[in-house]
């Protein structure tokens, strides 16, 4: 008390330091780092008497024997001998596979609903609303389960697979389809396609050019699709088409020829695909939603056709709103890909578990599962950032 | 003027208005409006028909008219169990959920025991009712309820002991572990969520950037991958003589996961409390503590209880991975009915039924999630 009555000198001292606000915060700060690295210390502590115990060495020196088990599918040559690194990177793979497979068809669908959603047509818009209720509220993996049982139950067996016009046939041991056989002079038709698509760029970027300078129009989208599409076609024609078709035959007890699609990667694309597009259509239908009516009225009093007023006014607005929540359910899917496991697709998840169970290894394991998880996301979000710094409205 | 000449005298009765014509009003007005405005909408509204017809009636079919409701009269009798034969080929086979759903419930509960079960329960429902849709001062005691009573007797209740028949983790299962898991995740990660929150805005760099990392590196990685990381690491992070069951392990991972979508949920309500309160609490002389529970908690936590509320179905949800790490939840015990002799075959009814309980209790909770943003938003949101 004596020394705040007189110390009109020196402010600063006359605080007691456990009442200064500053010195506290440091004070906090340094007791909570120290309390942490007490934590860190005692895990690790536990981990190497722990480990000892066990008999499991840490590093990862695994990774280079011999795994012991096979998967059922993988896009890079495995086998039994293969070593454990191998099929790691084979599993993330398959989990790479089945998250962009899923992203884009979760995309094309949720697109469509939400703006089914948005249709004045009473029936459409009420089969989209169906959809999106009934599809978000049943927990993924349940519905993985389902179509997993529904593909590989309810379709029929090989002898009797379900003919789509001679190309495609659906069975239980998957979905058959046509396989692209490229023979001599193929690369010359991907060089046409190639030169179709600079083409129609050009085209593009001139005909906005003209337009800025002089205010005529060309139709540049229609035109260059139609280079894309006709330039190869032409090349492929000439060259006595190049790129055959092998169709899936049944030969003895299975089909051979063509591509296959697994009824597990089927039936987990198709589970993360339509439940993500009930999310997404939710998202498209809010951004849509978001762009205020007065838009519309003002780019159809400015003479815009409603293509145009939706392909220059709404959707670069609606965009913007969209992306951000849209880049969270591509991570979503990305991270609900691990589900796989359950219906037997080899995702790296499953693998590393099965490894995991054979080595002994829980902390390799699950460091290897969290940096590839935080980098996917890492990753996602980098791209999802940057495509909508690209498109975001330039504001004064 | 011309206006006061044709006006109707009073003295004569006024004639009934004519009806609008049939083009503008009226049913058939409305199925043009809505079904035919175009020939677009025509072919939409003949593909939407086509599509209704090929999946309603079927579905429906399945599910209810062709369905096998009832055991066939053997079984009654008693002479043998029910199985997946007694159904016919053509339709749901409900009598499997008949015969099983003591255990889709309760799990390996002791048949005797489980009113506890339910008593727990009971007791956890009037608390979320009291927290969300109670008179405002019965809130504070349901908190109470909900958030310290709760769980105390409802650990008593479940686990036994002290005068009732122990009852070990691994005998939960069905439904009931599927509620114990989403309610331990409600209960625990809220508190935790809180202060993950308060940590994120804090002026503090190193607390700030623990519950940063934190937040974001769950958050970053699957549920999965967390629940494996507390059932395998757990027992190698901790002294060997201490044993955790796998019950509890699953708990750690799920509280941590749930807590950091829960403090993003608390967050976005603390972002939208204007500076004002802030400051205006600090000018009366509160302190930290004081302003956040006394002036901003109250009013963020009241915004952001939709986000909560959707937090937790997403969580409830994901409730049904815990059979991945080999509990016996809800799905899991159906599924586990598969593996019965008598039931081989018996999936798509089986996934129909958990899909239809788990519809109608999310679709329930979110429907009570919007009616509840409505009530809370009539002071924010001019309409």
């Amino acid at each position: 008390m004596a020394e705040i009555s007189a110390g009109h000198t020196t402010h600063t001292t006359s605080v007691a330091w456990w009442r200064d606000e500053r010195k506290r915060a440091i004070i906090w700060q340094l007791v909570v780092v120290a309390l942490l690295l007490l934590a860190i210390a005692f895990i690790v502590n536990n981990m190497i008497v722990n480990l000892r115990t066990l008999g499991i060495p840490l590093g990862f020196d695994f990774l280079d024997s011999t795994a012991g088990f096979a998967v059922s599918f993988s896009l890079i040559p495995v086998n039994l001998d293969s070593q454990i690194g191998r099929l790691i990177l084979a599993g993330m793979l398959n989990t790479l596979l089945a998250s962009a497979i899923g992203i884009v068809l979760a995309t094309l669908l949720g697109f469509m609903i939400g703006v089914m959603r948005l249709s004045h047509n009473f029936l459409i818009s009420r089969i989209a609303t169906v959809y999106v209720e009934t599809l978000r509220n049943i927990p993924l993996l349940v519905q993985l389960l389902f179509w997993y049982v529904a593909i590989s139950k309810l379709f029929p067996g090989v002898r009797q697979a379900i003919d789509v016009g001679g190309l495609m046939f659906l069975s239980n041991r998957g979905i058959y389809a046509p396989r692209p056989v490229a023979g001599d002079g193929f690369g010359i038709v991907l060089i046409a396609l190639v030169v179709g698509i600079v083409a129609a760029v050009a085209i593009r970027r001139w005909a906005k050019q003209r337009q800025i300078a002089t205010g005529q129009q060309f139709p540049s989208i229609s035109v260059g699709l139609a280079i894309i599409i006709l330039l190869p076609i032409i090349v492929s024609l000439a060259l006595g088409n190049p790129l055959t078709w092998e169709l899936p035959e049944l030969k003895g007890f299975n089909f051979q020829g063509g591509v296959v699609l697994q009824p597990e990667l089927a039936a987990l694309v198709l589970g993360l695909s339509t439940y993500a597009a009930a999310f997404i259509g939710e998202i498209v239908r809010g951004g849509i939603m978001a762009v205020s009516h007065g838009q519309t009225e003002a780019s159809f009093a400015l003479g815009l056709k409603s293509t145009w007023t939706l392909r220059l006014v709404i959707i670069p607005q609606a965009l913007r709103v969209i992306i951000p929540p849209l880049t969270s359910q591509y991570l979503n899917i990305a991270k609900n890909s691990t589900l796989a496991g359950i219906i037997g697709y080899p995702d790296l998840y499953s693998i590393i578990g099965t490894s995991q169970n054979q080595t002994g290894r829980a902390v390799e394991s699950v460091a290897i599962l969290m940096v590839f998880f935080l980098s996917l996301s890492l990753l996602i979000s980098l791209f999802m950032n940057w495509y909508n710094k690209r498109i975001a409205l330039v504001e004064r | 003027m011309t206006d006061e000449a044709v006006a109707i005298p009073p003295s004569e009765e006024r004639k009934p208005d004519l009806p609008p014509p049939l083009s503008v009003a009226g049913p058939i007005a409305w199925l043009r409006e809505n079904l035919f405005a175009s020939p677009f909408d025509i072919v939409l509204t003949l593909v939407s028909v086509l599509l209704i017809y090929f999946v309603v009636p079927p579905l429906l079919d399945w599910l209810i008219f062709s369905a096998t409701w009832t055991y066939p009269t053997e079984v009654v009798l008693g002479d043998r169990a029910a199985k997946f034969q007694d159904c016919a080929p053509g339709g749901a086979c409900w009598i499997f959920v008949r015969a099983r759903i003591g255990q889709f419930i309760f799990g390996f509960y002791p048949e005797a025991e489980r009113w506890r079960v339910v008593l727990s329960f009971a007791i956890g429902a009037i608390g979320i009712y009291g927290l969300l849709g109670g008179p405002d001062r019965f809130k504070k005691y349901a908190g109470y309820l909900f958030f310290i009573a709760f769980p105390i007797i409802s650990v008593w209740l479940l686990r036994g002991g002290l005068g009732l028949t122990p009852v070990t983790t691994d005998q939960w299962g069905g439904f009931m572990l599927t509620l114990v898991i989403a309610l331990v995740g409600i209960v625990l990660s809220l508190p935790i969520g809180i202060i993950l929150a308060l940590g994120r805005r804090s002026k503090l760099p190193v607390i700030q950037l623990l519950c940063v990392v934190f937040i974001e590196v769950v958050r970053g990685v699957p549920l999965i991958t967390v629940m494996f990381m507390a059932n395998i690491l757990l027992p190698i992070f901790l002294p060997a003589d201490m044993d955790i069951n796998v019950l509890l392990r699953v708990l750690v991972g799920t509280t941590a996961f749930v807590s950091a979508y829960m403090a993003e949920a608390v967050r976005g309500g603390l972002q939208a409390i204007p500076k004002g309160q802030f400051e205006g609490a600090m000018a009366l002389g509160l302190s930290y503590w004081q302003m956040m529970r006394l002036i901003v908690l109250p009013q963020a936590l009241r915004i952001s209880i939709p986000s909560i509320v959707n937090t937790f179905i997403g969580f409830f949800k994901d409730t049904t991975l815990v059979s991945m790490v080999g509990l016996y939840d809800f799905l899991n015990m159906v599924r586990a009915g598969f593996k019965d002799a008598n039931w081989v075959g018996v999936e798509l009814s089986g996934y129909a039924f958990c899909a239809i309980v788990y519809w109608v209790c999310c679709f329930s909770m979110s429907r009570y999630s919007m009616f509840l943003e409505r009530k809370l938003h009539t002071g924010h949101k001019k309409r």
